[in-house]
Order: C-alpha cells, then sequence, then structure tokens
C-alpha cells in the first residue's frame, strides 16, 4: 500500500460505523477522491476539525482497495469553521462544495483548475469583500466554463455571429441572434447579462455595484444554466440564503 | 444459501446498520441455538419497540406517553431549555448529571449539502414553546461540526431577538488529551474561552 501526499479542499463527509467517516476530498493532483478517516467522530480524535467540510487541509493518504484511508492531516485554511458562524455565507460554501464535487464526474481525474477556483472562491466568501450569492455565481460560472459549459455572453451561442443579442436560451449555450432564437427563449435586462459578465471575467467593481433586483434577476440565470448542465439541480441551492442587506453601491447600467 | 427461514433472518439482520452477511450468519445461527422463551421476548421487544414508543409531543424524544419521563417531571427547570441534534444526545446530556433543565429534540441539524434545511427540523416547534415567557435560557447543545454551528448559529439568530439568553456548550481541549494533538481550531477555540483559575 503506497502513501502519497496531496493538497486537499473537503468537500463532503458521511459517516461510516461506529466513529468513522467517508471524506470526499478535491485534491490538488489526484481530482476527486473518496478516503476513510478512522475515528474521527471521538473527541480524542488527532484529526479534530480538520477534517470537517470546506477546510483546506494538506493530507496524506494511504491507497486503500476500495477507499484509501487518511493518515494524517494539517489545516492550511480552516474555511468552513469560519464560515458557520454566518448563516448566509455557510448556506453559499455548501453550494460551492456540492457544485464542485458534481462537476468532477470521475474519481482520481485530475482537476487542478477547480481546485484552485474552489480554493479562491472560498477565500474570498471568508474574506467577506463581496455579497455572498455574487461570489457563488461567480464560481458557478467559471467552474462550469472550466467543465466546458462556459455561457457564452457576447457571440451567438449557436451561429458565432457577433453580440450583443438580447435573447438568452439555455439549452443553446448563452445569447442567441434573432435568427437562432429559439422559442421560449428569455430575454434579460441588459444589467444582468452586463453583470453575468462581469461574473465571467473577474471585473468586481462592476459586480459590486449592482442593484439588488439584477442580482437576483443573474443568480436565476446562473441556477437554471446549472440545472440544464448538471441534468439536476444543487440540492443545497434552494436553502442558500441572501444576506439581509447586499452591499450595493450605484446603480449604472451603462 | 441456506433453506427458507434461515435464509430470510440472515437476509433481515443483513439489512441492519453494521451488519455484513458474515455476522448476520453467526447472529442467525446463535438465535436458531438459543432457547424458545429467549427469541420469543427478543421478538415481543422489537414488535413493542415499533407500537409503543412514540415521540414525545413537547420535545420531540422518544417516549411512551404522550410526554416524555423529563417533560413531564415537575422538578426540571421550565426555565432552561437544551436544544440537542438527537435523542442520543439527551442521554449523553443527562448522564453529566450537570443540566436540570428541560430539552428539545430536533431530530438533525441543517446540512444544505444533503438538501437537509431549516424547515425540516422542529424548529417551529422550538419557537412556539419559547412564546410564553417562561424560558429565559435557551442552550444550543448541537454537534460540535460544521452542521451544527450552522444550525447553532441559524437558531440563535432566531432566538436571540425573542430576548431569550442563548448559550452553547464550550469547546475546546478532551480532558485526558494531548496539547500537541489539538488541531488548530480546538486549540484556537480553547484559547478563546479560556478562564481565570481561582486560587
Amino acid at each position: 500500500m503506497g502513501l502519497y501526499r496531496d493538497e486537499a479542499v473537503v468537500l463532503r463527509t458521511c459517516k461510516l460505523g461506529e466513529a468513522d467517516r467517508i471524506v470526499t476530498l478535491l485534491t490538488r493532483r489526484h481530482g476527486r477522491v473518496r478516503a476513510v478517516a478512522k475515528g474521527v467522530r471521538r473527541t480524542r480524535s488527532r484529526f479534530g476539525a480538520r477534517l470537517e467540510p470546506a477546510t483546506h487541509v494538506d493530507v496524506q493518504l494511504a491507497e486503500g482497495r476500495s477507499l484509501d484511508v487518511v493518515t494524517q492531516v494539517e489545516s492550511l485554511g480552516p474555511f468552513g469553521a469560519r464560515l458557520a458562524g454566518d448563516y448566509p455565507r455557510h448556506t453559499v460554501a455548501s453550494a460551492m462544495l456540492e457544485a464542485a464535487e458534481r462537476l468532477t464526474a470521475e474519481e482520481r481525474e485530475p482537476a487542478l483548475r477547480l481546485f484552485l477556483l474552489l480554493v479562491g472562491g472560498l477565500k474570498a466568501l471568508t474574506e467577506g469583500e463581496h455579497d455572498p450569492r455574487l461570489v457563488l455565481d461567480a464560481f458557478l460560472l467559471r467552474a462550469l466554463s472550466l467543465a466546458g459549459y462556459a455561457m457564452s455572453l457576447d457571440a451567438c451561442a449557436r451561429c458565432g455571429a457577433p453580440g450583443p443579442h438580447r435573447a438568452f436560451a439555455i439549452a443553446a449555450g448563452g445569447l442567441a441572434c434573432p435568427q437562432c432564437r429559439p422559442a421560449g427563449a428569455a430575454s434579460p435586462s441588459p444589467a444582468a447579462v452586463f453583470l453575468l459578465r462581469d461574473l465571467l471575467t473577474g471585473n468586481w467593481p462592476g459586480a459590486d455595484s449592482t442593484e439588488v433586483g439584477t442580482r437576483r434577476e443573474a443568480s436565476g440565470l446562473v441556477a437554471a444554466y446549472l440545472q440544464w448542465h448538471l441534468e439536476r439541480g444543487l440540492r443545497s441551492l434552494p436553502l442558500v440564503e441572501r444576506s439581509p442587506a447586499p452591499p450595493a453601491r450605484v446603480l449604472d447600467p451603462a | 444459501m441456506y433453506e427458507g427461514a434461515v435464509q430470510d433472518l440472515i437476509d433481515e439482520l443483513g439489512r441492519l446498520p453494521g451488519i455484513g452477511p458474515k455476522s448476520a450468519q453467526r447472529i442467525a445461527f446463535h438465535v436458531l441455538q438459543a432457547s424458545a422463551t429467549d427469541v420469543k421476548r427478543l421478538a415481543a421487544v422489537l414488535v413493542d419497540v415499533k407500537d409503543k414508543v412514540r415521540f414525545c409531543k413537547v420535545c420531540g424524544n422518544v417516549s411512551s406517553a404522550e410526554l416524555c419521563r423529563i417533560c413531564a417531571d415537575p422538578r426540571r427547570d421550565p426555565a432552561q431549555i437544551c436544544v440537542v441534534e438527537e435523542p442520543k444526545d439527551v442521554v449523553a446530556v443527562e448522564r453529566t448529571r450537570e443540566f436540570r433543565g428541560r430539552y428539545h429534540v430536533l431530530g438533525g441539524a441543517i446540512s444544505p449539502i444533503d438538501g437537509v434545511g431549516p424547515d425540516d427540523l422542529r424548529i417551529r416547534e422550538l419557537l412556539a414553546r419559547l412564546a410564553d415567557g417562561t424560558v429565559t435560557e435557551v442552550i444550543l447543545a448541537t454537534d460540535p461540526n460544521l452542521e451544527g454551528e450552522a444550525t447553532a448559529t441559524y437558531l440563535a439568530r432566531l432566538v436571540k431577538p425573542m430576548g431569550v439568553h442563548v448559550t452553547r456548550p464550550a469547546s475546546g481541549l478532551p480532558v485526558g488529551g494531548d496539547l500537541e494533538y489539538a488541531d488548530e481550531v480546538t486549540l484556537g477555540r480553547a484559547f478563546e474561552g479560556r478562564r481565570q483559575i481561582d486560587v
């Protein structure tokens, strides 16, 4: 049985037997890995809080027949513990973890960019500079593009005609020109499309200055787009709570 | 593969948590060799547990009457409610003999990733118990893991505006453990909640 060491974010834990847990990790080099953490539920476990969801860890694993076994853990960033004291942010973190798990279809298929995106997303969420829901939508849009489902927000998603276009067709993969527009396509407000573009490209000053209504509209589009491409929605997404007062600055939809 | 009843018993036992095919077979043969009275008693207890055990209509703990033993006991302090996730946690707190108030069993913890939201827990019942003003302190004794912490945060946000004192059991170093093995989060909490030694 070989030992290997990797950096990872804990995506999910579930109970196993008396005192063990199965932890799902998104690792830097080995993709999504499921491993057994023995005795982690005992109060005297030497792993303690390090294997709680949303913790960024340096972990040593022993290869097993079906599941690997966690042998040592060091914590690099206890994001989960910091977020548990803020319920809206905690729900956002849960949705990010679930999305990361669902977007890694195969175990052990390296997903370095998704790993880096997740660590960055959790860090941004903990720092609390932006509305948590914006962080979530930016994460989901970028994670989807890494998975090959990038939302087309300039050219027509079907024929490639240069934009800007008005119609938004989820099945086509983004905005659609008047010729390609399928029946029943949505017509989002220009401000919402601007916001989606800002979130996808990381233009935070632009995203932070949007109004609550625009953010809601963009979130709705992201949720519908995600659900279409994942074939079923995230279980945690309906439970994500909006912060009571999102920091909206000036409204100027250009 | 065994014949008829023996195989049926093995199959049924194998569906229990933590019991694999080998354990199921061992238990089945133990039952087969045991005396008829022992087996009848076991069967009766199994039927009883399903027929007689209900959930206390006040706290949600397992009970054999409409009110559980603790809710029905007039000596328990009605001003304190200890909120726990599972009936097992009531037993754990009771074993300490430190707590003389009453309980409220939520039936789990908020876990968005598993699709468990606030509406799936007995939170509305808790708020109803607080409405008449008898309760002055709510102790949020959910598990000290991520889901438990988040549930406590959520509950504190609801309960505090009702003018009730909200507390959470201390977390820190386990008695009988080694400092060097404590993880950063736990050790950090222990330092946060350090207390003066009175001599």
